[in-house]
């Protein structure tokens, strides 16, 4: 039998901790939807998603009624549409983004990922179309998300694209203004993307994955944080990482029985479990709260990166030996505008952008989900792309950025977009002009660290 | 399969009765119990055996009846979330 203790520490972390899984995320590649004639192209993704992922959605609510587990989203992430708008030669790509997004309408997901494009080298034919059209393309649809690599530790940082995604992060603000910025919270600029990710709105699904693959992303920074200010008051710095271990190797567990589950029932492959702390706006699903409940003050104040690091590779090693595939991002996330903790932090002052980029480069993701002030130059925002980029590079992680530009407003002002994607407080910049910097465009050369052959 | 209710709550007169019946209309085999009462709190986990073609779902419904009755909180879970999270 079991120890009922177990039991009610499990039921405990559902009910009180926000323990769930954060998403069910099918990718399909789009490889054999390729076509000369764009409708013709985009008719074919569509009739494959909805082919392939026509059960994805009742196969999560099902599992979620027989083991008892909150299952968050169930999304969709394609190849990256850079490759299949390849052969088009159009203009009026965004098509393909409408497809996707009457698909994600009809199955019921909340999120299809994948409008992408790959040029951390140079842009190929299709690449260039998709990411001019990014801003009409999360203008025009509600559920599809948008995703640009443009660096890699291999190839260096293809510095004509972080110049080009300044103009197009700031363009898809701009066009939906009307709604919060909320384009821009759809757009992410990667470094290292990994090609498994399962959460949004960075997800696409890799060249080198097979035609379809389950990949199941956990989350639970509310349960950490309770194990923490349950047992954690006394305990030296190593003992607290083995709590935190102890504690990611519980929940990555179940992820994987849900990722198991859900692949036999959809008859799909089993891909990775992605183990990413995930805040979310409800109270207590906070990660600046784990480093709170570690001793500081406020999250941001110094010691912050140190603490980060800390959670970060503890609740790597915890979720590695919990499940025979881990990938993705798998890791801490330090999403602004989504963590009751970091919206406070931030309002205080306690925590600005200079830590936040600090803090990337011990985590798993980068700047995300912070809020610029509207008058934010094109230039700033691909200098601060670059500065995330060059992290990532160097450190041979991912790193992403995920800036909105408040359009119309300034420092202290605040943008609020509902749901998961919570409220962001709009955070000061740095000052001073890197425009001449940004405008040499070229290639930024890949560091030494990538001539490991 | 196996499953594992929890009733959680303020102790009163019949709550074992109560779930034990529900179990026994629904065809729900109880397998094991272990129970304990802390000053007020009762508290109880049972493994019951359940017939595949009935889903957790209908006897999480009758029991969450049952709950209201008796101002606990009762939880059906899958045996399987705690042992992939408590056993290696």
């Amino acid at each position: 039998m079991l120890e009922t203790k177990d039991i009610l520490e499990t039921i405990n972390m559902i009910d009180n901790e926000n323990l769930d899984v954060r998403t069910i995320t099918m990718g399909i590649s789009l490889l054999d939807c390729m076509d000369e004639n764009i409708d013709k192209a985009s008719g074919k993704v569509y009739d494959k998603v909805c082919r392939y992922a026509q059960d994805l959605v009742k196969t999560g609510e099902d599992i979620e009624k027989q083991y008892g587990i909150p299952i968050i989203n169930k999304r969709i992430s394609v190849s990256p549409i850079g490759m299949i708008a390849a052969p088009c030669q159009s203009k009026n790509v965004v098509k393909f983004a409408k497809a996707l997004d009457k698909a994600a309408h009809n199955l019921g997901v909340n999120f299809i990922g994948g409008y992408s494009a790959l040029v951390q080298k140079g842009f190929s034919s299709g690449d260039y179309a998709v990411i001019d059209s990014i801003p009409e393309a999360l203008d025009q649809t509600e559920r599809v998300c948008s995703s640009v690599n443009i660096g890699s530790t291999k190839a260096g940082l293809n510095m004509d694209a972080v110049k080009m995604m300044g103009k197009i992060v700031k363009l898809t603000a701009e066009k939906t203004a009307d709604r919060d910025c909320i384009g821009a919270a759809k757009l992410v600029v990667f470094c290292n993307a990994p090609e498994d990710n399962p959460f949004m709105a960075g997800a696409f699904h890799g060249t080198g994955e097979a035609d379809c693959v389950i990949n199941v992303g956990v989350s639970g920074p509310g349960v950490v944080r309770a194990v923490l200010a349950k047992d954690g008051a006394d305990k030296s710095i190593d003992e607290i990482a083995d709590m935190i271990k102890k504690t990611a190797f519980k929940i990555t567990r179940m992820g994987q029985l849900v990722a198991r589950e859900a692949s036999k029932r959809l008859c799909v492959p089993f891909g990775i479990v992605d183990l990413s702390l995930a805040p979310t706006p409800a109270v207590g699903d906070s990660v600046a709260y784990i480093l709170e409940e570690m001793g500081l003050e406020s999250c941001g104040c110094h010691g912050t990166t140190a603490a980060l690091a800390l959670l970060n590779d503890a609740v790597k090693k915890g979720g590695v030996m919990a499940s025979s595939h881990v990938g993705g991002l798998s890791g801490a996330f330090i999403p602004v505008s989504e963590d009751a903790g970091m919206i406070a932090a931030a309002k205080r002052g306690t925590l600005d952008i200079t830590k936040l980029e600090c803090m990337t480069a011990v985590c798993s993701v980068g700047l995300d989900m912070i809020v610029v002030p509207g008058d934010i130059t094109p230039e700033t925002i691909s200098a601060i792309i670059a500065d995330e980029a060059a992290i990532g590079m160097v450190n041979s992680k991912t790193t992403a950025v995920r800036l909105i530009p408040a359009i119309g407003k300034k420092a202290g002002d605040e943008l609020s977009f509902g749901g998961l994607l919570g409220t962001g407080p709009v955070m000061p910049i740095r000052e001073g002009d890197p425009s001449k910097f940004i405008n040499r465009g070229g290639r930024l050369p890949a560091p030494l660290q990538s001539l490991k052959n | 399969m196996k499953a594992i209710i929890t009733v959680i709550g303020k102790d009163s007169v019949g709550i074992l009765a109560k779930v034990s019946t529900a179990c026994a209309d629904a065809d729900v085999n109880i397998v094991e119990v272990t129970q304990s009462v802390l000053k007020d709190m009762f508290a109880m986990t049972m493994m019951v055996e359940i017939d595949k073609s009935m889903g957790l779902d209908v006897l999480r419904e009758k029991l969450d009846k049952v709950g209201e009755e008796t101002c606990t909180k009762i939880h059906v879970m899958h045996e399987d979330i705690f042992n992939s999270m408590h056993k290696i």
